[in-house]
């Protein structure tokens, strides 16, 4: 960090994603004083939870495939205030590819980027403090033909009908397991696509069980009582303890065989049933988006990165904030922004924060971080979903790897973690450097989850990485 | 049946025109290569560079990088991510996407 | 749980040469177990490109090692090749000016002496061999002996052909020693083994295993980075690289170097090394080091500008003083055998040492003499 007590200099501060724990850690800061920049992919302010259709589209309505629409208007407006006064800086389309820790005698921070969707071009911010609000993406395990063209992402098929008003089907299956299945079935069905089947692998006895510290949140209950009453009207079928076996089709997507789970999570032989639909979207909860934090090497505490109570990281100057520390939901992501965002303020202009400042936000989160601790014990893939990959499964979508490929590896070439079985078999080597097969290899490997490196959080192309470093500043 | 335009309210601008290979397609302002071919009824533009199979969007957020396609001779652009403009020229796209 | 085996020789470390003299000592009749505290290719090996080179290489016992064990590595790759994506694809030496290729050419006049096939390729020839090279080079030398594996699935190959019980996941913890001082197994935080023969194929980490056998083996780490690019059509053929990188390879400066080494992969994707400094194992990502690796290659191979890095790894090459590996039997403890400290080119000298050490195994006269490589060759320094 610059010394805070340099004369004539107001810190800077860059905050790195514009979903709700980044804007809200925006607000936050340039409210104490700091001047903020925010740098986001988007083209527009929002993350995924905030996603609204692109303004060529001209909606109207963009809040029907929204809650918690008044919540997004006071951050948006909080924003657009602070830029108009030149204390936010907000930098769209800058896809941050590496933030770099500068050594002695400036110290400090530079944030690299690429930009615009072709990401050919390059820019890069320097900065007294970062702070990570990089959020965080969807975990799919693999089964029988999750390559299919129709298959998708629960998120993806939210994030085109968000963002583009687009669905791929008429008919559509939403499965897997998490609290997000419910909005996206919701969602899709709102939007004329017949919801086939809501297939969720939990078993709705273990919501029982988590009664006490669910009901401690009765408004997210609420919520996801209000998505299924809504869903019914529709006419959707749920089953829960209810899993997808495989995907059918040869080209495209046809149909889905579904399974009852047992007891023990294994699919009840005989349960089988083939269920026709062109769309089936699919998802098992999210993962922190940890790269940039990792290759500044801040500690993670398994998938997420590690933070104290004014959600510092443990590198001098790193704030991080929302998903990347844990997923928890829009919430919880706008209470930890909110601190992150007044510690980092206080610390870069050299004054101790003070905790009874956000304590209101404190307790949210003190809330909803056991709340969602619930939520995880409750939704889980199936037990037994390793046995759903065959041994001609792809299982790592990028190099074309099979389940029986990465066995063989385990089993037989001394593959011991992710990172031999990547070497052995290259599952992890493409181009989405493992962020959809990890979970499923770590799983084949019979070993935990462990995030792996990726020193460039996204493909930079050589001649902007031969010349980082040599941009001019403001 | 309700459209997800409906659905928003959406009272986009004229649509214009892209290519796709060898066909035209009509595309309504603000969409990315890969909401325009969804609204075409295409659901994939690509195939794999191992066993030539089909891929189109999974991840629709930029991180899972099936939706590789070549826009205005540029390849493995994601069409989740790339907006379209009048003119573009979409093709699909085989392999590493480099010919040669 | 605490079990007891027995063998004839135990490896420890499961990277490419554990894996080679697993292979060859168990070929050479001897029943070999193979540990290492975690999964093959672990270390260093999963961290390399997979170099066969003898090319950057001067006359000597080096050069002498690499020359047997590139006709080593033929003959595995009769057997393995494509498994192990075995590719003699050749090296070309580039010159970047006309006082640099002079000096290249009388580098190969002294290769040629000592048995490597090296020819001076002129401007023109060059741009047949590397199409896209960069406009305007002098000249190169080309070396059709240089080859690439792909190192861990080489290491991982040869390890399950060796016959060898394989116990990843094992610690050694000492070097168990007789009262006359010679080796009889190791001790592991799973159990013992017993064997009269114990090789050390730690790699970087061989410093460790010798001190627990009670002697001083000063292996140390190099850090080196490599990038990897999107995958590609074949572009770049052969292993090409800048004649400076020869000059790295030698050197004893602690300081960063870098020298563009560029290659194509069968998988599709171009790497792209070679970094080598020396800042112990600190494994922090230095951008400064891969942007001047990108610099370099794209200084080579003018139309990798636009093509993407998607990652980038490093490792530790563990090099010795004089930057010979160790390699043989160690006279200060019987029955503890060295193969390690090969710097960056482990995976090249793995057959030849392989061979040499079951050789030595097995009372045979070895095919080259050991004595540069003799692992107490230091033993006069202060430690």
């Amino acid at each position: 960090m610059t010394d805070p007590n340099r004369s004539g200099a107001v810190p800077h501060l860059v905050v790195i994603g514009a979903g709700p724990a980044g804007l809200a850690a925006s607000v936050a800061a340039a409210a104490c004083g700091v001047r903020v920049t925010l740098v986001d992919s988007a083209g527009e302010a929002g993350g995924q939870f905030y996603r609204r259709p692109a303004p060529g589209l001209r909606a109207r309505r963009p809040q029907a495939l929204h809650h918690q629409w008044r919540t997004w208007e006071r951050l948006k407006d909080g924003l657009d205030r602070y830029v108009r006064a030149g204390c936010v800086r907000h930098l769209t389309e800058h896809h941050v590819w590496c933030v770099e820790r500068r050594g002695e005698p400036d110290r400090g921070f530079t944030v690299h980027a690429l930009l615009g969707p072709e990401q050919e071009g390059a820019a890069e911010v320097r900065a007294d403090a970062v702070l990570l609000a990089t959020g965080g993406y969807e975990k799919v395990l693999p089964f029988p033909g999750w390559t299919l063209p129709g298959v998708v992402s629960a998120g993806g098929a939210q994030a085109m009908l968000k963002g583009a008003l687009v669905v791929s089907g008429r008919t559509a299956v939403v499965a897997g397991t998490g609290p997000l299945l419910l909005p996206v079935a919701t969602g899709l069905a709102a939007a004329g696509v017949e919801i086939a089947a809501l297939v969720e692998s939990a078993d709705p006895k273990a919501f029982v069980r988590q009664s006490r510290a669910l009901a401690a949140q009765p408004g997210k209950v609420a919520e996801g009582a209000g998505y299924a009453a809504r869903l019914l009207r529709h006419r959707a079928r749920l089953l829960a303890r209810h899993t997808i076996v495989e995907a059918h089709g040869t080209e495209r997507l046809e149909a889905v065989t579904v399974a009852a789970l047992d007891a023990s999570g294994r699919v009840r032989p005989g349960s089988e049933r083939r269920v026709p639909c062109d769309t089936l979207a699919v998802g098992h909860g999210m993962l922190p988006h940890t790269d940039l934090a990792d290759t500044l090497g801040c500690r993670l505490d398994g998938p997420a990165v590690h933070v104290d109570d004014e959600q510092r990281t443990d590198v001098p100057g790193v704030w991080a904030a929302g998903e990347t520390t844990g997923i928890g939901g829009s919430a919880l992501s706008l209470a930890e922004g909110h601190i992150a965002g007044c510690s980092a303020a206080a610390r870069l202009r050299g004054t101790e924060p003070d905790p009874g400042a956000w304590a209101a936000a404190a307790r949210v989160r003190a809330r909803l971080r056991a709340f969602s601790a619930a939520l995880d014990s409750v939704y889980a893939p199936p037990v037994h979903w390793t046995e759903q990959v065959t041994d001609d499964t792809v299982v790592c979508r990028c190099e074309e790897v099979t389940g029986g490929a990465i066995r063989e590896a385990v089993a037989e070439l001394g593959a011991g973690d992710p990172r031999t079985v990547k070497l052995l078999t290259r599952a992890g080597m493409g181009w989405c450097q493992g962020r959809m097969c990890g979970p499923a290899v770590a799983g084949l490997a019979g070993c935990e989850l462990a995030p792996s490196r990726r020193p460039f959080a996204r493909p930079v192309p050589l001649g902007i990485l031969a010349r980082a470093g040599e941009m001019d500043h403001q | 049946m309700r459209t997800p335009l409906e659905l928003a309210d959406a009272q986009p601008g004229p649509a214009f025109t892209v290519t796709l290979d060898d066909r035209e397609i009509e595309v309504l302002p603000g969409r990315t290569v890969a909401a325009a071919l969804w609204a075409a009824g295409v659901t994939s533009w690509r195939s794999t560079r191992g066993q030539g199979r089909p891929r189109g969007v999974f991840c629709g957020i930029g991180i899972c990088f099936d939706c590789l396609v070549t826009v205005n001779d540029r390849p493995n652009q994601r069409a989740c991510l790339v907006p379209l403009r009048p003119g573009d020229a979409i093709r699909t796209q085989e392999g590493t996407g480099h010919d040669d | 749980m605490s079990k007891r085996l027995t063998c004839n020789v135990v490896v420890v470390g499961a990277g490419m040469v554990g894996a080679a003299c697993a292979l060859y000592a168990g070929r050479a009749g001897l029943d070999v177990i193979l540990v290492d505290r975690g999964p093959v290719a672990g270390g260093t090996t999963g961290a390399g490109e997979g170099n066969l080179l003898v090319s950057d290489k001067e006359p000597g016992p080096e050069l002498d090692l690499a020359l047997l064990s590139g006709r080593l590595w033929g003959e595995l790759a009769q057997e393995f090749g494509e498994a192990v994506e075995y590719e003699s694809k050749g090296g070309v030496v580039v010159a970047s000016s006309p006082d640099g290729l002079a000096a290249l050419e009388r580098f190969a006049q002294g290769q040629r002496a000592a048995g490597v096939v090296a020819e001076p390729v002129a401007g023109d020839g060059l741009y047949d061999l590397e199409p896209h090279l960069a406009p305007g080079l002098p000249g190169a030398v080309h070396y059709p002996q240089d080859a690439q594996v792909m190192p861990a699935l080489a290491a991982a190959h040869l390890l399950r052909a060796s016959g060898a019980r394989l116990l990843t996941g094992h610690t050694v913890t000492d070097v168990l020693r007789a009262p006359d001082g010679a080796v009889r197994g190791v001790r592991t935080d799973k159990g013992d083994i017993h064997a009269p023969a114990v090789i050390n194929a730690a790699g970087t980490w061989g410093g460790e295993l010798a001190a627990l056998a009670g002697v001083r083996l000063p292996v140390l780490p190099r850090r080196g980075f490599v990038l990897v690019t999107e995958p590609l059509p074949r572009r770049v053929r052969h292993k090409v690289y800048a004649a400076d990188y020869v000059a790295d390879v030698a050197s004893d400066s602690a300081a960063l170097q870098t020298s563009p080494v560029v290659e194509g992969t069968a998988a599709g994707p171009i790497l792209i090394g070679a970094s080598r400094e020396r800042v112990g194992f600190d494994r922090t990502f230095s951008l400064p080091v891969v942007r001047a690796l990108a610099a370099g290659a794209t200084r080579l191979f003018p139309f990798l500008e636009r093509v993407r890095a998607m990652r980038s790894y490093l490792g530790f090459r563990p090099y010795l003083p004089d930057h010979l590996p160790a390699v043989g039997t160690d006279p200060r403890v019987p029955g503890l055998y060295h193969a390690c400290g090969h710097e960056g080119a482990g995976i090249g000298l793995a057959t030849g040492t392989a061979h040499l050490i079951a050789q030595t195994l097995t009372a045979k006269t070895p095919d080259l003499d050991l004595t540069p490589f003799r692992p107490d060759r230091f033993a006069a320094e202060a430690m």
